[in-house]
């Protein structure tokens, strides 16, 4: 069954290019433990779930690209066609030429509805070359203003438009110290309006895997490709075919589905986040050996001191839900996805709304958003409904 | 692609304008190595080949064809330059000084780039605001109108003038008002040159005050400058790099006072090097919005971020660095040095210190071979020198463009929104009251039409009124942060 993604956003995009290049390139990776006839059988399963065939049997990514701007869009096709393997399809790209300007209002209320029919169907398209869709995948950010306010927008759409099937949405958290001052703004109303028309929210925070390059990968000067890939792998292995728990013939048919069904059983609790081992850099991967065992370990143990990464554990321990597990094989990561009471991601939450409540008390910043239409009951609003997802977190 | 248009007002906003131009032709042809006509290359130049002499109100096209573009182009978007000059002997309509660039293929670098810059200068007399503001007031209003609907999308209007002399701020600040009014969604960002201590216009500290309460009402985003401080980076630079303590390390001249290996050399005037300075500021300002990389800010990001409140416009800027190093391969430690430098009161291009003041938000534009690492690792080391008002403590903006200024392996523009604007503004009105007490000079002013004494005491009031909210923000300075009681629900 087919994914559709959408990609929004500079950063959207740029994350979308290194997920369909991680998801080929692994599945075409000569460094597999199974027989061929499994291998083959993987990629047929990959490459259906990701990509549509062409005559000159180039796969196709099943993307849609949305910006407002050319640039990020005209890189990514060109780095996609460059390499080769892959490329996305012509038409499958929407961009305007003057952005959003950082501005969740100029986003949502101005160049959403603008645009609403082209997007749409350019989505539609998409759809309708699948055999049998499964859902879509939306991958954007918090921090700036097309990624979160069209992001929001779009999702809402889809929900109306395509009520039956699931959404996820992959959200990127911005940078703790900041890489745009409106941020807390943008992300609190995203939230908001993600957590209403969203089935699932994947969080990624862009300080965490930051981490994870400096301290596991060891890259000296980190730049935002080495970022992007790191997630392209984690979401990879969430997203490569993975054997269904009842028979191991044959791989599960309906990937987004069978993860809402486990990880999000009421419909209060759609936050997941994912913790992936081993991590570690292309060279140090001759020095190392695993154990299925020894992995698992060091995955729980991330898991119960709810920290992101293998080292620098803060040994609190915090009591935990923990859910089933989806174990996938075919390839060297393994994957563990809880959903827990993310007490970090809580508190980083909490965080945001306090800062932006702040900033509103004072009213900074709040003539751009009213120039567009976003009234201070609408920041309102946003306050409330997150208040209560992590108050209904706390509760747990 | 944004396109801007950049209006050229005075004869300071003109002789910076020339700079800009040399500078952006220089910059393009640097990374456009086939002389194709791009998208960068749009958000200042029109492909086009016609130029259009008017008389009275004329204009000028700053235009860049080459051969292979109009084969494989469509012509696509547009940029003009509206110049007016004022000329202190009489007459009007007399035009002066056209002077033509014409670059030739086959020059030096080899491009197929043919750039032709007409300037056409009008001549008007002292108040330009009132006398040709409306006098002009329709042809003007036809260029730019005819300016604009030649870009496929016109997101900002440039405005380059100084606040001292006549036609600059006069007639200048007149434009803003009518770019409102007539373009209400096109940014204008205003490049103002602040009048200094010693000034050779005695009347400069009216007109500035005149034209601050314009830039108050009318403008988006302001970037004061005053030509004190580019004189003092001009002789730092000289004096670092005369006395030879840097080195082999250092180039001779520096590329952001040079404009060598711009395409024409045209003859070295005295303002030259200071002029230069603005049109790297300016030129390091759109270069996110004109070329790619991997965080990119485009220009109504700037004023999204950094003008919390309408009135509080201001924004102090600096570039770094300053020297070209021969070096190509900068260490972490040089690196650092230039985020440090950015915020140290020798770089602003206005007298202020922002480092004692309080920020009220800062952007950080970062070109060439720098990765989010670095700039993330300088934050961290800079912040805790660094107040920040209550409610934004972590107000940074950062931008990453990848291709760098020419010459340099990389550079910085910091552009902070900072009270330490203050004390210019005070400055400027300590020295309008000592003339107004006086009534001095007045009587020119009055003389015009439809400027009374009014006008007079509405300006201080408005600029007063300025004042008075940056001390009310300064006032917060050492208060600790407070926490506000979050919203409590019922579950």
């Amino acid at each position: 069954m087919s994914i559709v993604t959408v990609q929004l956003g500079q950063c959207g995009n740029q994350i979308g290019f290194e997920v369909f290049d991680a998801l080929l390139s692994d599945s075409h990776s000569s460094q597999g433990l199974c027989c061929k006839r499994e291998n083959e059988a993987y990629q047929a399963s990959c490459k259906e779930r990701f990509f549509s065939e062409e005559e000159n049997g180039v796969p196709i990514a099943r993307a849609v690209l949305v910006d407002m701007e050319p640039k990020v869009i005209s890189q990514t096709l060109s780095k996609a066609a460059q390499s080769g393997r892959w490329k996305y399809g012509q038409h499958a790209c929407f961009c305007q030429k003057q952005g959003s300007g950082n501005n969740w209002a100029y986003g949502y209320s101005v160049h959403g509805p603008r645009h609403e029919e082209s997007i749409m169907n350019l989505i539609r398209k998409e759809v309708e070359k699948c055999d049998s869709f499964s859902g879509f995948f939306i991958i954007m950010s918090m921090a700036g203003g097309t990624g979160s306010g069209i992001g929001a927008f779009v999702t809402q759409n889809l929900q109306d438009q395509y009520s039956n099937s699931l959404k996820m949405n992959q959200i990127i958290w911005p940078y703790g110290t900041g890489e745009v001052i409106v941020q807390n703004y943008n992300s609190i109303l995203t939230l908001s309006h993600l957590y209403r028309s969203s089935d699932a929210l994947l969080v990624h925070e862009n300080d965490a895997v930051h981490k994870i390059c400096a301290k596991l990968m060891n890259i000296k000067q980190i730049s935002f490709s080495d970022i992007n890939q790191v997630l392209a792998h984690q979401l990879g292995s969430v997203f490569q075919p993975t054997y269904s728990a009842e028979s191991s013939f044959h791989y599960r048919r309906n990937p987004l589905g069978d993860l809402m069904e486990h990880l999000v059983p009421h419909p209060e609790f759609k936050m997941l986040s994912i913790r992936n081992v081993p991590h570690m850099s292309e060279n140090s991967l001759a020095y190392s050996t695993f154990t299925w065992a020894g992995l698992l370990k060091h995955l729980r143990q991330m898991l119960i001191s709810n920290a992101k990464m293998e080292e620098g554990i803060d040994w609190h321990v915090r009591p935990s839900l923990s859910g089933p597990s989806s174990l996938g094989k075919m390839s060297l990561n393994k994957d563990l996805h809880f959903n827990t009471s993310i007490a970090n991601l809580v508190i980083l939450r909490g965080k945001d709304v306090q800062s932006a409540d702040v900033g509103k008390k004072f009213r900074a910043y709040i003539h751009q958003y009213t120039k567009f239409g976003i009234e201070e009951e609408d920041f309102l609003d946003s306050f409330t409904s997150l208040e209560q997802v992590v108050a209904s977190y706390c509760n747990l | 692609m944004t396109q801007s248009v950049v209006v050229q007002v005075g004869q300071c906003g003109n002789q910076i304008g020339c700079c800009f131009w040399d500078l952006a032709l220089r910059e393009h042809a640097a990374v456009n190595q086939k002389g194709i006509y791009d998208e960068a290359i749009s958000s200042f130049f029109r492909n086009v080949d016609t130029r259009v002499i008017g008389d009275g109100g004329s204009i000028s096209k700053g235009k860049i064809c080459s051969l292979k573009a109009r084969v494989r182009y469509i012509s696509l978007d547009s940029y003009i330059t509206l110049i007016f000059d004022c000329n202190r002997k009489e007459s009007l309509n007399v035009m002066e000084g056209i002077e033509m660039l014409r670059i030739r293929p086959g020059i030096r670098t080899n491009k197929k780039m043919q750039g032709i810059l007409k300037i056409l200068v009008l001549i008007f007399r002292a108040v330009g605001h009132r006398v040709f503001g409306s006098l002009y007031q329709d042809q003007i209003l036809e260029k730019l109108r005819k300016s604009a609907e030649h870009c496929d999308s016109l997101q900002c209007f440039f405005i380059i003038h100084s606040m001292g002399g006549g036609t600059g701020s006069g007639l200048g600040t007149f434009l803003l008002k009518m770019l409102e009014d007539e373009f209400p969604e096109v940014c204008r960002f205003v490049t103002s040159i602040y009048p200094s201590g010693e000034d050779d216009v005695i009347t400069s500290p009216y007109n500035s005050i005149l034209a601050m309460k314009e830039l108050n009402e009318h403008a988006d985003c302001v970037l004061p400058i005053d030509n004190q401080s580019l004189f003092d980076i001009i002789s730092k630079i000289d004096l670092m790099v005369n006395s030879g303590k840097l080195g082999t390390t250092v180039k001779p001249k520096s590329l952001v006072t040079s404009s060598s290996g711009a395409l024409k050399t045209r003859h070295k005037k005295p303002f030259d090097a200071m002029n230069n300075i603005v049109a790297n500021l300016l030129l390091n300002l759109t270069s996110s919005a004109r070329f790619e990389g991997s965080l990119n800010m485009d220009l109504n990001e700037i004023s999204m971020n950094l003008v919390p409140f309408p009135q509080l416009h201001y924004l102090v800027s600096s570039l770094t660095p300053l020297y070209t190093l021969t070096d190509v391969n900068i260490p972490p430690r040089r690196l650092d040095q230039m985020f440090s430098d950015a915020f140290s009161k020798d770089h602003q291009l206005l007298r202020a210190d922002p480092k004692h003041s309080l920020y009220l938000a800062c952007a950080l534009m970062v070109r060439g071979n720098v990765q989010i690492s670095d700039v993330r690792r300088n934050i961290e080391r800079l912040k805790p020198s660094l107040q920040f008002v209550s409610w934004n403590q972590e107000g940074w903006k950062t931008s990453l463009c990848s291709i760098p200024p020419v010459g340099h392996s990389h550079s910085l523009l910091a552009l902070a929104n900072n009270t330490c604007v203050k004390p210019t503004f005070m400055e400027l009105k300590e020295r309008f009251m000592r003339l107004y007490k006086k009534k001095a000079h007045l009587h020119h002013y009055l003389q015009v039409e439809g400027m009374e004494e009014s006008c007079f005491t509405e300006a201080v009031s408005s600029l007063s009124a300025l004042i008075q909210e940056y001390n009310q923000l300064d006032a917060t300075k050492n208060m600790p942060v407070q926490d506000l009681p979050r919203l409590s629900i019922a579950m």
